[in-house]
């Protein structure tokens, strides 16, 4: 994955955030305070302003500056954890110009770890962890199966679909959804969703790819 | 979706200018930058006291900044916690030289985006100290949620806190106040209606004609429970009986007891309630030496109320009762 492969994912996430807009927003309505969807559209939107400038950084470059983009911009919650997402990830691919597989790897790792640092969740809790979570095991295990990039982005995906969806039944333990308590239950959880959304995205730009 | 706005995007803009013509004696308003600064700061040698949060919880908190209050606020996008970059300027805006408080209500996204704002302004020199509010007894089991939200306190905390800060008291003790004026406060709302977030377009929820909403926050989300709609006197009871007793309220004891609207519904009805609480209060022996009444901490347009109950002592009663000047709340000047 090069830097010019970044930005094609990064756009798509913009692209996927404004088309769904709408939808977060109604699963954040059913259990939140209908925000994450025109929020998480305005940090991308933003986002997308730099990408001339992101042309000549390095990918950990890149990923930083959507991370302190998105803390500036997003609020809520989700500034904050998707924020420090971008941040770390980009820490943990300093220097590379050209990602291997097990570059990905580490870069999903390092970005649920931001966000685990940040907001303090373990799987369960119906959060974006539970979409990170099985989406970073599935790429850690086709990874030592020796899958290639392709491969590896794919079951993240969808190991992701299966996290979010597996968030409805769940009792929010976390976040807003908490104050509901049980009426959180019977939900999809909207920071799954746009979490689900961005590695879907990471795995259309790397398919092409061995 | 029927609102007195133009586009939903500009609301807050829009706003901020509003607010900034109509109170140029009190504040000045950085649009771009979304911060809210008392005129005259920074206030030298004063501790700077600093609150924000979501739009659309007028006048919470931009109408509260003034002389004997806040001395800054940072308003987010509607029911949205504000980001680090405006806390970093509104405390540098207050820094008098004797550090800055900074006032945040439990919510998720205001907690982490107020630890960010904190750590970005110790690593400039600012000495900054924090204290959050979480007097919302709706939601009672703290190891499963994400805690008790900060709600009605607030108001009463940012009027005393700011009043004692007046005095030139040192941060310390400025923080210890407002911890003080927190533990001894416990809320509880209810709504009739939900809200619309202009940028969401449809409500947050629906409400039948016979239903209410028990246990409400004040970000438009659904409450603890859905029951019949009931008299006042009744919703009254159900709000004040949890709060008196999650207090410990004892017979002979003083409180404030502040009644809020949560943006829709009349002042006629919040002096019905009060009325309830009066006669619930004093059936209790318990003594009222201070009361507030109107909207205060509100979701946008969402009808309903909430009851805040602040155990008093002579401590809190003085710097309630301090001079205040600000576009929402003006005594003693």
């Amino acid at each position: 994955m090069t830097n010019e492969d970044m930005i094609r994912w990064l756009e798509g996430i913009a692209d996927a955030l404004h088309e769904n807009a709408q939808y977060l927003t109604e699963l954040d309505a059913a259990i939140g305070d209908a925000d994450h969807g025109t929020n998480m559209d305005r940090g991308f939107t933003a986002v997308r302003a730099k990408f001339p400038a992101m042309q000549t950084m390095d990918m950990a470059g890149q990923l930083k500056t959507v991370g302190s983009t998105l803390v500036s911009t997003v609020g809520g919650a989700s500034g904050p954890l998707y924020g420090t997402a971008f941040l770390r990830a980009g820490n943990a691919i300093a220097g590379k110009t050209d990602l291997s597989a097990a570059d990905v790897v580490a870069m999903l790792e390092a970005f649920l770890g931001g966000i685990v640092a940040r907001g303090k969740a373990q799987p369960g809790e119906k959060t974006m962890v539970d979409a990170l979570t099985p989406a970073l095991t599935a790429a850690k295990t086709a990874l030592q199966e020796g899958a290639g990039l392709a491969e590896v982005t794919a079951r993240a995906a969808a190991a992701a679909e299966e996290g979010m969806k597996a968030t409805i039944p769940m009792l929010a333990t976390k976040g807003r959804a908490s104050y509901l308590g049980e009426r959180s239950i019977g939900h999809q959880d909207p920071g799954a969703t746009s979490s689900w959304l961005m590695l879907r995205c990471l795995a259309e730009v790397c398919a092409g790819s061995v | 979706m029927k609102k007195l706005i133009n586009k939903p995007e500009d609301v807050v803009k829009e706003a901020l200018a509003g607010m900034a013509a109509a109170h140029a004696d009190l504040i000045t308003v950085d649009i771009e930058n979304q911060v809210i600064v008392r005129k005259d700061a920074p206030v030298q040698g004063k501790v700077g006291i600093i609150s924000g949060g979501g739009s659309g919880h007028e006048p919470m908190h931009g109408g509260f900044v003034g002389f004997g209050m806040l001395d800054a606020a940072c308003p987010g996008a509607v029911f949205t916690s504000p980001v680090p970059d405006q806390m970093l300027i509104a405390t540098k805006a207050v820094n008098g030289g004797a550090g800055v408080l900074h006032i945040v209500k439990n919510y998720t996204g205001d907690v982490m985006n107020f630890e960010m704002a904190a750590e970005l302004a110790e690593a400039e020199g600012i000495h900054v100290e924090s204290v959050v509010t979480n007097d919302d007894v709706a939601v009672q089991d703290s190891l499963y949620t994400a805690g008790r939200r900060g709600v009605g306190v607030t108001v009463l905390l940012e009027k005393i806190v700011g009043g004692f800060a007046q005095t030139g008291a040192p941060l310390d003790q400025v923080a210890a106040l407002a911890r003080k004026v927190n533990a001894q406060g416990r809320s509880m709302g209810m709504a009739l209606t939900p809200c619309t977030v202009p940028t969401a377009g449809k409500p947050t929820f629906e409400l039948g004609e016979d239903e209410m909403e028990i246990g409400i926050g004040i970000h438009g989300e659904p409450g603890r429970r859905r029951v019949k709609l009931a008299p006042a006197d009744e919703i009254t009871e159900m709000l004040a009986t949890p709060v008196i007793e999650d207090l410990g309220l004892k017979s002979g004891e003083n409180v404030l007891a502040f009644v809020n609207g949560m943006g829709g519904t009349p002042l006629i009805e919040l002096y019905i309630v009060y009325n309830a609480l009066n006669r619930i209060l004093k059936g209790k022996n318990i003594n009222i030496v201070r009361s507030l009444v109107g909207s205060y901490i509100t979701s946008l347009e969402m009808a309903g109320c909430s009851i805040t109950l602040v155990r008093m002592d002579d401590e809190l009663i003085k710097y309630w009762d301090a001079p205040v000047h600000t576009p929402a709340l003006r005594w003693g000047m």
